[in-house]
């Protein structure tokens, strides 16, 4: 049944992506363009290009859209759950565990030495996504406008403290705005 | 019983307005994470982000799925858990739902592309602000190991590709190590 074959799929796929979207996407291409031939090559390249383009963890847009081609709106449930069913048991059993013990001396010394690191992944993600905002995509050079506009909401985060999603909405709408 | 259902209603608002936003996958959700359920609720403190940030990152599957679940917990337990996961997946749900009949049409359209490219712009200074916060906070401690483990992590990271789940590893290792030199030196 297709139904299970996406569960079973997405299962998978949720259960060995461990460090997010970029481990999933080989993942998703293995199951969806190779073991079933869901995809082919260039719908799984049109998927990805449209996961960077709209908000949501693209294994979870991936899921909604190989389910919904493969079965409509079914099999896009399929494969979401399917999905989201590994990290579901595994990360609130982890959550149990971070609750109960993290008062203990030896595990508040192992969350210290996290806790710079995460901040250091952040900002290496930061890195990349700012080069992905401001640079041109043909030759890898600075586009001022859109430099300009980093700078501009940046100030303004920096000083005001306002909501971020006011600020993303704000910004998509100058570069609108400006781009007609 | 009122109260923990209102609640429940802000958990699942906030998780799937958190979700509509998320462009860039990943991290991208951490900053917005701690700008809601930091700051604006105090439902959980700076250094309980962090470490939900590197379970999220440690366990398998979405980044921005496994936040949610974690934060859920906190805040309502199993069903405070199930509740952010639907808050974070029906917007991507429906929005790829919508878009996947006309996915190409959308791929190639000027303004669709205007605006995201600004909404990505938007997203760079908000995580360049949380950096920013979030690394002062380490310096302004004045602690040598803290500090040097930011920076290290950080050359490690962007410089020499190191595999994110080893840094992690490491990086937990170190603080414990620092711990029990630490505990043996008061002795």
């Amino acid at each position: 049944m297709i139904y299970l074959e996406l569960l079973w799929s997405f299962i998978q796929i949720g259960l060995f992506s461990i460090g997010g979207g970029y481990a999933a996407m080989p993942l998703i291409q293995h199951q969806a363009v190779e073991v079933h031939s869901w995809l082919t090559m260039q719908e799984f390249a049109d998927i990805i290009t449209i996961s960077e383009m709209t908000p949501g963890p693209i294994t979870i847009n991936s899921a909604t859209f190989v389910g919904i081609q493969v079965a409509g709106v079914t099999g896009a449930l399929a494969a979401t759950l399917g999905c989201i069913l590994p990290s579901s048991i595994i990360v609130t059993l982890l959550a149990f565990i971070y609750y109960r013990f993290k008062g203990l001396e030896a595990v508040q010394s192992v969350l210290k030495g996290l806790r710079p690191a995460i901040i250091a992944l952040i900002a290496s993600a930061g890195i990349s996504l700012f080069k992905t905002a401001i640079l041109i995509k043909e030759n890898g050079g600075i586009e001022p406008f859109a430099l300009i506009l980093f700078i501009i909401a940046f100030i303004i985060l920096r000083k005001w403290k306002p909501s971020p999603i006011a600020v993303m909405a704000g910004v998509g709408a100058i570069r609108l705005i400006a781009g007609l | 019983m009122r109260d923990k259902a209102r609640r429940y209603l802000k958990l699942f608002l906030t998780t799937f307005e958190i979700s509509a936003f998320t462009f860039g996958g990943g991290f991208v959700i951490i900053p917005l994470m701690r700008k809601k359920f930091v700051e604006e609720m105090k439902w959980i403190d700076d250094d309980e982000m962090l470490d939900l940030a590197a379970i999220a990152q440690s366990s398998p599957g979405a980044i921005a799925v496994n936040a949610s679940i974690l934060v859920g917990y906190k805040t309502g337990g199993v069903p405070g858990a199930l509740i952010s996961i639907l808050g974070t997946i029906i917007p991507p749900f429906i929005i790829i739902s919508v878009i996947s009949h006309f996915y190409i049409a959308f791929r190639n359209n000027r303004y669709v592309s205007l605006v995201m490219e600004g909404m990505l712009i938007g997203v760079a200074a908000v995580i360049a602000d949380l950096v920013i916060s979030m690394a002062w906070d380490v310096i302004r401690k004045k602690r040598l190991t803290p500090f040097l483990m930011l920076v290290v992590s950080f050359i490690l990271v962007e410089f020499l590709d190191l595999n994110i789940i080893i840094l992690i590893l490491l990086a937990g290792l170190i603080g414990y190590v620092d711990y029990t030199i630490g505990k043996r030196r008061m002795r």
